[in-house]
């Protein structure tokens, strides 16, 4: 049996990425600080998609997020980032608890249709809602974290320090998670239900546990998101974000809780360099990826690193 | 002994046909009942009952006492009334010892590894240990499917089938291994079997079923003897019967 080195070397790939923090390029920052964001959604639908469900509608929980977080600064007048993150995965976490009574009765298709439905009820509000911007959205600016005033101009990389940190935090966790039993159970699941209920487990359960956690991860990517955007508006609950989503979650693959947070940053870098070159074909060159992936790669681009690590 | 298990009554239809029909049983504690039939007979209908995975239409079902029809598999496991499967129902992409780690997880054993190795051990899984659950030979999954099913120290154990699909040569070896496993525990169990040989050599009573009835129910010899069950259950021509 090879050891598992994930903790290891997802402490030190933040520790590089925290030291990147006050050196690397404002764009970089940028781009890095919306992979960690998206790699937290990811990170919730690979959870889901250990118990076999796949949701098409993560953006639901993703633009709540966003948007609360977003009208704690605009409205309320508590522009703390903190309190915007923490305000964005609750948001989302209670609404998922209350969803997830629903959805976690549902399997396959009708588990992603669902979810994608109640993510297009949201876009649909936030659309028709001229006092949350409507279609244009509006801007945010946090300016303390934690009661910690930003000095202007560093507000964006402070929040992805922060983001690098609680990454790490949040994966290790969910490691040690996926580990466990109930890790092992969601896996179980995932191959037989009938057989878990029959030794005595809740399937209901497990699967509305995991359901509550993705949404919550995804409010914190979320709420990540605007603060590293400065920005929010309908598109974060569209369907077209939840499929970048899954995309993501494909490109990855679900072997490691690194492999989100890696896949995004690719996802992100090719995103940033084929719309400044090939601004109208990207999309294409996206699905010829995705299709590359699926046939040679079922496992995702994380099957490459265990092969490199097993050689 | 005191009977723990009572059937009362039960009927159950599909449409037209009758799986059960007007079955009343009831197992004593620590006794090894084989249920036999032809397909169709309504045996496997009867371990659904029970277990929760059917409803009957009508009649009743009670393990000491505490009725069991409008129960859930899942609350029905935790009367400690467990089973195995015909088809084994195993975790396909685990490896057999996270099979047995989810088993003894959810049985909330106090040290589930040092459980787990002594379930490999005692079923002589361990050289599979680390091999997938797809990827198993059909025996080794009869197995380990009844080994999940012994790991929450059932009170009621169910096997349906457990040596169907096994190769003729390992059929008592894996008898041999669960009555070993259940022996001295005071554990009911009631297996589903075509091979009259097991049938004889570990039942200590047999009911045989044809047609969603109980046609026969007593001590092996008598009941393989019974005619209606030579002709239904075993196949023997009447003349041959007779």
């Amino acid at each position: 049996m090879s050891r598992d080195r994930t903790i290891p070397v997802l402490a030190a790939v933040c520790a590089v990425l925290l030291g990147a923090a006050p050196l690397a390029p404002q764009w970089l920052v940028f781009l890095l600080a919306l992979a960690l964001a998206k790699g937290l959604v990811v990170l919730g639908l690979v959870l889901l998609m250990r118990t076999g469900l796949v949701s098409f509608g993560q953006g639901l929980y993703f633009g709540l997020g966003a948007y609360a977080a977003a009208l704690l600064a605009h409205r309320a007048g508590l522009a703390d980032a903190a309190l915007m993150i923490v305000a964005g995965t609750a948001v989302a976490a209670a609404v998922a608890a209350i969803l997830g009574l629903l959805l976690a009765r549902y399997r396959e298709i009708f588990f992603a249709m669902l979810s994608l439905a109640f993510s297009m009820i949201l876009y649909g509000l936030l659309v028709k809602s001229s006092t949350l911007g409507s279609t244009d959205g509006f801007n945010l600016h946090a300016k303390s974290f934690a009661g910690v005033a930003l000095a202007a101009g560093s507000e964006r990389r402070a929040f992805y320090a922060v983001s690098v940190l609680l990454v790490f935090c949040i994966a290790w966790l969910l490691h040690r998670y996926l580990a466990s039993h109930w890790g092992r159970l969601s896996a179980a699941i995932r191959d037989n239900e009938l057989r878990v209920e029959y030794l005595g487990a809740s399937v209901y359960r497990v699967v509305y546990l995991n359901y509550v956690a993705a949404g919550a991860l995804a409010g914190m990517g979320g709420a990540f998101a605007a603060l590293a955007v400065g920005h929010v508006d309908p598109e974060t609950a569209y369907w077209t974000t939840s499929g970048e989503f899954v995309f993501i979650a494909i490109l990855g693959g679900t072997g490691n809780v690194m492999a989100p947070f890696l896949s995004a940053a690719i996802f992100e870098g090719l995103r940033t360099i084929a719309n400044q070159y090939a601004p109208n074909v990207w999309q294409m060159s996206l699905g010829l990826a995705m299709l590359a992936i699926i046939m040679f790669l079922p496992g995702g681009l994380w099957t490459l690193v265990r092969r490199r690590g097993a050689a | 002994m005191s009977v723990i298990l009572v059937a009362e009554g039960l009927h159950k239809n599909f449409g037209a046909v009758s799986a059960a029909c007007d079955i009343s049983l009831s197992f004593e504690r620590d006794s090894v009942v084989s249920l036999i039939g032809a397909n169709g007979a309504g045996k496997t209908t009867f371990l659904n009952m029970v277990t929760g995975y059917l409803k009957p239409d009508r009649g009743s079902i009670r393990c000491d006492g505490r009725e069991l029809t409008k129960r859930s598999p899942r609350e029905i496991t935790g009367f400690g009334i467990c089973r195995s499967f015909q088809i084994p129902q195993l975790f396909h992409s685990l490896s057999v010892r996270e099979n047995l780690l989810v088993a003894e997880g959810i049985a909330a054993a106090e040290r589930v590894e040092e459980a787990t190795d002594a379930v490999l051990e005692r079923f002589g899984l361990a050289p599979y240990a680390e091999r997938p659950a797809g990827l198993l030979p059909e025996g080794i999954r009869k197995l380990l499917d009844v080994a999940l099913a012994l790991v929450a120290k059932p009170r009621i154990l169910l096997l349906d089938e457990p040596t169907s699909g096994v190769a003729a040569d390992e059929k008592f070896g894996i008898m041999d291994l669960v009555m070993g496993a259940v022996r001295g525990a005071g554990v009911t169990v009631l297996f589903v079997e075509h091979d009259m040989d097991i049938v004889s050599r570990y039942a200590a009573r047999v009911v045989a079923f044809y047609d969603g009835r109980v046609i026969a129910d007593g001590a092996p010899a008598s009941v393989l003897d019974d005619a209606e069950v030579r002709r239904y259950v075993i196949g023997e021509a009447p003349d041959d019967a007779a």
